[in-house]
């Protein structure tokens, strides 16, 4: 049973860092911004998310793993209430952006998306 | 005075947690400075619907598994994404109308789609969500509504049985 533990223990730590390397990775890869911050996202959710379960399964449960659960949860609301922070100010001041399309009800996002693909065709 | 009451409770039970002190004089202390804070909360007038949206709570643990498996999901996708030599994405920005009416449940919902890799909430007015989406794959997941459905719903049971409103 111990060593069950141990084995599910590295497997969270070892899959939370290499997603966290993925995203960094991404964030070196994607070409703008706004793409780089969805890479970002990668080390903010499943990468903290595996490391945070792992560090838990190690622990057992006692009141570090309550602080774990805790921070899980800060993080939870503050990465994605930052990620909102930066590219609503970088798309604020300008930054270059695809243009808008129009998605209001899901039969019109259907026709935007035919307008998109036949307007633009396959490359962007 | 009941929300003001379970504020006290929920910032106790954070304190016994994060401090692990169960002995009387030091849980004094504890409880003293949460009625503090309770008072403080009540004295600036922020100790409403939105500060504390108990309301929710209930359904929101139906909402929650699903949203991680949705973030799981599309973390995976994301990586797959960059991991490909080719780097496949095609981002697009997106407007689309949410469909709940209080504040809280916009939130949620807009936080609920930065969370997710492949879609980042850019500007909210009012039920005007700009989104920002990494490949089409994300974009269509966004668009299928899915998402805005089951925020709805969370919303929706707290207004039909008026839970501490």
């Amino acid at each position: 049973m111990e060593g069950l533990r141990e084995i599910a223990v590295w497997i969270c730590l070892i899959a939370g860092g290499a997603f966290s390397v993925i995203g960094g990775i991404g964030l070196v890869r994607m070409p703008d911004f706004y793409t780089r911050s969805h890479a970002a996202s990668i080390t903010d959710t499943l990468g903290a998310g595996l490391i945070l379960l792992g560090l838990g399964l190690h622990s057992g449960l006692n009141l570090i793993t309550v602080k774990l659960v805790f921070i899980f949860l800060f993080l939870y609301i503050t990465s994605p209430t930052a990620a909102h922070a930066l590219v609503k100010a970088a798309y604020s001041k300008g930054l270059d952006a695809p243009d808008i399309e129009e998605a209001t009800g899901a039969a019109r996002a259907i026709r935007n998306e035919a307008l998109a693909v036949s307007r633009k065709g396959r490359g962007h | 005075m009941k929300r003001g009451l379970l504020l006290f409770v929920l910032l106790f039970v954070v304190w016994l947690l994060l401090s692990g002190h169960y002995t009387s004089p030091l849980m004094t202390y504890g409880a003293l400075s949460c009625a503090g804070i309770v008072l403080l909360v009540r004295h600036l007038g922020i100790l409403d619907e939105e500060a504390l949206p108990v309301h929710l709570s209930l359904r929101w643990l139906v909402y929650a598994p699903w949203l991680m498996k949705e973030i799981v999901l599309s973390n995976i996708a994301v990586a797959k994404v960059i991991l490909t030599p080719g780097l496949p994405i095609h981002p697009r920005m997106i407007r689309l109308t949410a469909s709940q009416s209080s504040d809280v449940s916009r939130v949620i919902y807009a936080n609920s789609i930065t969370l997710t890799p492949g879609t980042v909430t850019l500007d909210v007015r009012g039920s005007e969500f700009l989104v920002h989406s990494l490949t089409s794959d994300s974009a269509e997941g966004l668009l299928s509504g899915e998402m805005d459905r089951r925020v709805s719903r969370v919303e929706g049971a707290a207004s039909a049985n008026g839970y501490f409103v």
